[in-house]
């Protein structure tokens, strides 16, 4: 018997937490903001599946309902992705500065 | 177009650059290179996902279209946000994070067939569960964030919002969830799915509102959580391994922070999310007591104090960031080091509003930070420090929480701020903090209470140095 996807998927999830269980405890307690505004800036990664339902229309009719709420997630997405990853290089390079001037 | 299998590889590689981007965050001099990685796993992941649909119909120019609107937005608030406003701004993108994952699961559930997961009306079994978790999750999430945004912005009062029979409605609730969950998956009927996400709004609104605002950097920290576990939900609908493997490190990294910071407060995880803390009933046990004598000074007294010292450790708090008082502070630290004072910085896991929020503004105000130290690397300083600055740090140099077994934060770690030979306690007034009690510390013989705004008075005393 084969075995079922979910299995492997659910395996990858599994480990994936223990990989993010050891990686965030060695993040260095003043980086733990900078550590928030990069998850949320990651974890819109969620915009791929916003881009395959706003693709998901035929020429036809590019907006159906489904395709139109993908349009709305890919901008909520996209939002957090630029906002996340600006917001966290921003706040990073206070922290270098501090070092170049001693 | 690219098979799925190559595609698949691209998302494990996108998967293991998120990693790496967290994996940089364990020092601040490999933390910008880790972002980097981020970014780098994002491109691919989106690149990817437009080459495996290979359909560049022209419903491609709305997908750059919105991507560029809220890509604008997005770096728009990025550059303007000021510091101080960090809690509200992540709050915020939780929200977001939570409403795009109900809006995709919302999309997969009216057209399967584009996401390969059966027709409507006829959507796989495990698909099904997977997405209606996901989509609940992301609703509590987004309800969640936008209570505790609201709070923290000043929009909602931060005390507690209690009323009788609280819990048992939100247990009733979340058992409905389950039950929805189960008939959407037994009848497929749309109904039920539109049932279950206006209830799983409903508890998210109803789980944050009891909290009190003392306790935003849990909150914060477990909404942060929550967005992963909704990310990895959907991940599993769209059986995408990057999905997979964020929401798992964002989840995990939520749950964490949330642990540090009850740890910081000496609570307990299911304290924090039953609420009412921070009411007004133990403020009433305390005001009974009589009026103690405190010893209070002016800046010339503390510049006095500070330049015969050889050592000075500041503790700053979130007063500090509400006075705005980051800049002043470091131009008086420049002033005691032209002097040979040795000065550090001393802060507590709890200190702000979320986790390391002070550490970010002290960044800000280009404090180095290898002259910052967290509460376990300091304490013992204290005993051979000449003199403590108390900067809008209240409750966390509060030493009852060692010594009265009956006081509500018994058993909270602390600064051991009254070690020093001498405190100065800046301060508007002599009233409680957030726990709602009083600080011990006021009266003790070697504390001078500075009763100013904390910007003005740091101000002075750098004129008086």
């Amino acid at each position: 018997m084969e075995i079922d996807p979910l299995i492997f998927r659910l395996s990858i999830f599994i480990l994936s937490i223990f990989v993010g269980y050891y990686v965030v405890w060695s993040v260095t307690p003043s980086l733990h903001t900078p550590l928030m505004s990069v998850t949320n800036a990651i974890s819109s990664v969620i915009i791929v599946g916003a881009i395959i339902a706003g693709l998901s229309g035929n020429s036809q009719s590019i907006f159906n309902t489904s395709s139109v709420f993908g349009f709305l997630a890919i901008a909520l997405a996209a939002i957090n992705i630029f906002g996340g990853f600006l917001v966290t290089q921003r706040m990073l390079a206070m922290y270098k500065k501090k070092k170049k001037e001693k | 177009m690219i098979s799925p299998n190559l595609s698949a590889i691209f998302y494990l590689i996108s998967g293991v650059l998120f990693i790496l981007a967290l994996r940089g965050l364990s020092s601040p001099e490999t933390s910008r290179q880790g972002n980097l990685f981020g970014i780098l796993g994002m491109i691919i992941a989106v690149t990817v996902t437009f080459l495996s649909i290979g359909n560049f119909s022209s419903g491609f120019v709305f997908v750059i279209l919105f991507i560029l609107v809220g890509g604008t937005i997005g770096a728009f608030i990025a550059y303007k946000i000021p510091m101080t406003a960090m809690p509200e701004l992540v709050a915020g993108f939780h929200s977001l994070v939570g409403l795009a994952a109900v809006f995709v699961a919302i999309a997969a559930f009216l057209n399967p067939t584009a996401f390969n997961l059966g027709s409507p009306g006829n959507i796989k079994l495990g698909s099904l569960i997977e997405m209606s978790i996901g989509a609940a999750v992301g609703a509590i999430t987004f309800s969640g964030s936008i209570i505790a945004f609201l709070k923290l912005q000043g929009i909602m009062s931060g005390s507690p919002i209690t009323f009788k029979g609280q819990h048992p409605l939100n247990a009733i609730i979340l058992i409905s969830i389950i039950v929805l969950i189960y008939l959407l998956c037994s009848t497929q009927s749309s109904n039920m799915f539109w049932i279950l996400l206006i209830v799983s709004f409903l508890i998210g609104f109803l789980l944050i509102i009891p909290i009190g605002g003392a306790d935003m950097p849990v909150v914060i920290s477990m909404l942060n959580s929550y967005s992963g576990w909704a990310a990895a939900g959907i991940g599993f609908t769209l059986e995408n391994t990057a999905l997979i493997i964020t929401g798992a490190l964002v989840g995990s990294s939520g749950a964490i922070l949330s642990y540090i910071m009850c740890k910081g407060m000496n609570r307990s995880f299911f304290n924090v999310i039953l609420g009412g803390f921070g009411g007004t009933d133990e403020v009433a046990n305390n005001s009974s007591k009589e009026q103690r004598p405190v010893k209070s000074g002016n800046a010339d007294d503390a510049a006095f104090l500070m330049k015969n010292a050889s050592s000075v450790i500041i503790v700053p708090g979130y007063g500090m960031a509400v006075a705005q008082a980051q800049h002043a502070l470091r131009e008086m630290v420049d002033t005691l080091k032209k002097n040979d004072i040795k000065v550090s910085y001393a802060i507590h896991p709890v200190a702000g509003r979320m986790p390391g929020h002070m550490n970010v503004l002290l960044a800000e105000a280009n404090v180095p930070y290898d002259e910052v130290f967290e509460l376990e690397e300091i304490n013992n300083d204290f005993a051979n420090a000449d003199v403590a600055f108390v900067i809008g740090a209240n409750d966390v140099t509060n030493p009852v929480a060692k010594t009265d077994p009956q006081s509500p934060i018994y058993g909270m770690p602390v600064l051991d701020v009254e070690k020093c030979k001498s405190v100065l306690f800046v301060k508007r007034s002599l009233s409680p903090g957030y726990a709602g009690i009083d600080n011990d510390l006021f009266y003790k013989e070697n504390t001078l209470m500075l009763f100013a705004d904390a910007k003005k008075m740091t101000e002075d005393i750098t004129k008086n140095l």
